[in-house]
């Protein structure tokens, strides 16, 4: 199970760096799905079954499908690519790449310092999430269910208005 | 090890039995279909017109694989795989009989519609990738139809949840053995059976493919063995949900004594193949405005009163 997971979490970070690095927006949106499915079998060694599954189904399979959905719409050309290819310039790494350093430093200085503990492999059944979501975590479902409520008001307003076409012999007959 | 021969042995039966009813489903429509339209179908090659699959298959293989000057070389050729393999994995946890289940997740069911929503990618990706206007419409259409029905066929299937209390298929069939879950989930399983319908986009809701305006939209662009799997990907998806529909609504394996369970399983998986056929040969196609407010104005609003009937019959139960 570690060498598995040493995968997953190998093909998460190759997957997420590819991301960044594509100029191509729906190669990226491509490899953000593998990385989050990676993510999903990390999260399933890990004995969180649950969360695996709800993380393709909601990641992976809605919220990106609605991504890629939205970036063809667009119908991005070759001038998106170079306009992308401009932004990944050498002086734009300049300042991330400071902060990721320290990241990595910190996280290093973590991993060395605390003592190294085994992947644990105990699984959590999906009754028990939901006996954890409805009874301490509670409020929290709330929350977020009163944010996902403000969402779609706000897309309705949003798509208030409708206009009608008519096809242009319709509007003869009605005049 | 003996267990790991074991589950080589039942994945590579599946797979092999699972391709065969694929291929062979393509000489069952076109006859199945063509006796309801008082017509015969191919019934020249072979006894029957069976080796009209053959025939079929051995033209597909040797037609050009062709791949436009146009398209996005790589995700074209990548797309119609992940229809083919998100299709096969789901096939891995459904239980055949009790001996014959590859896995048992307490997931099993979740897995499935995690499945069934990554599939999409292989539509939306084939229709962009082909880089043609009447593959982005087919695209936009299936994209919109198969996110929107993928609530309904999660909510549907919840009331079978609650009564079982497991997302275990296992459990779900072994919950089956008194009453079918058809009968207290009548609801479930209509909204279940239409959403599976626009899921894998057959008639009468294959407005993503509608050949007629579209020109078989997401994928004119492809030919050759790539077309080949998205069609066997599509009978594929077809057999699936046909065997879903046998375990989640009428007992799996389960029937009287007198056939081996397996046989009950297919037998029963094949009654409802052949109605997506009959629904094929009977139902003309809706409008796509229609398609979307059927379902998000009669199918959600259904599914979620589905919700809270079944749940106030369970407490009120105990």
């Amino acid at each position: 199970m570690t060498i598995v997971f040493y995968i997953a979490a190998l093909v998460a970070v190759i997957s997420t760096a590819m991301v960044i690095t594509r100029l191509n927006a729906v190669h990226a949106l491509l490899y953000m799905v593998v990385s989050l499915l990676s993510v999903a079998v990390i999260f399933f060694i890990l004995g969180a079954a649950f969360v695996a599954a709800l993380e393709v189904i909601v990641y992976a399979g809605a919220i990106m499908v609605l991504f890629v959905f939205v970036v063809m719409m667009l119908n991005l050309g070759p001038a998106s690519a170079e306009q992308e290819s401009r932004w990944l310039s050498p002086a734009g790494w300049i300042g991330p790449g400071i902060l990721s350093a320290i990241l990595i430093i910190e996280l290093v200085y973590i991993l060395f310092t605390n003592a190294r503990q085994d992947i644990l492999t105990q699984s959590v059944a999906p009754r028990q999430v939901g006996i954890a979501l409805y009874g301490p975590y509670i409020l929290g479902v709330e929350l977020a269910a009163i944010l996902l409520m403000a969402g779609i008001v706000g897309a309705y307003h949003l798509g208030r208005y409708k206009n009608v076409f008519l096809h242009r012999y319709l509007h003869k007959e009605l005049q | 090890m003996n267990e790991v021969v074991r589950a080589v042995i039942i994945a590579l039966g599946i797979l092999i039995v699972m391709m065969t009813i694929a291929a062979s489903l393509i000489w069952v429509e076109r006859r199945a279909l063509a006796l309801w339209q008082d017509r015969y179908g191919p019934n020249r090659v072979g006894p029957f017109g069976l080796a009209q699959v053959l025939a079929d298959m051995v033209k597909i293989f040797f037609k050009e694989d062709w791949i436009p000057k146009f398209a996005d070389r790589k995700v074209f050729v990548v797309a119609p795989t992940i229809i083919i393999m998100t299709v096969l994995m789901s096939f891995a946890i459904i239980p055949y009989t009790r001996e014959i289940t590859l896995v048992d997740l307490n997931i099993g069911l979740l897995f499935f519609l995690g499945m069934s929503s990554l599939g999409v990618y292989s539509v939306v990706l084939g229709g962009w990738a082909s880089n043609n206007k009447y593959s982005l419409l087919g695209t936009l259409r299936a994209a919109a139809q198969m996110v929107s029905y993928e609530v309904f066929m999660g909510l549907s299937l919840m009331g079978i949840v609650m009564i079982t209390g497991s997302f275990s298929l296992v459990d779900i069939v072994e919950a089956q053995r008194k009453v079918w879950f058809f009968i207290p989930q009548i609801i479930g399983f209509f909204i279940f059976t239409v959403a599976g319908i626009a899921e894998t986009h057959r008639l009468p809701f294959d407005l993503p493919e509608a050949e007629s305006e579209l020109i078989s939209g997401f994928h004119s662009e492809y030919s050759g063995m790539k077309f080949g799997m998205f069609f066997v990907g599509e009978y594929l998806g077809i057999t699936l949900i046909s065997g879903m529909i046998v375990t989640l609504f009428f007992g799996g394996w389960l029937g009287p004594a007198f056939l081996p369970p397996v046989v009950w399983f297919l037998l029963k998986t094949f009654v409802f193949i052949l109605f997506f056929v009959l629904l094929r040969a009977s139902l003309p196609r809706p409008r796509y405005d229609q398609l979307m407010s059927y379902g998000w104005k009669f199918l959600l609003p259904l599914s979620l009163l589905n919700l809270i009937v079944t749940g106030a019959v369970l407490l009120f139960m105990k």
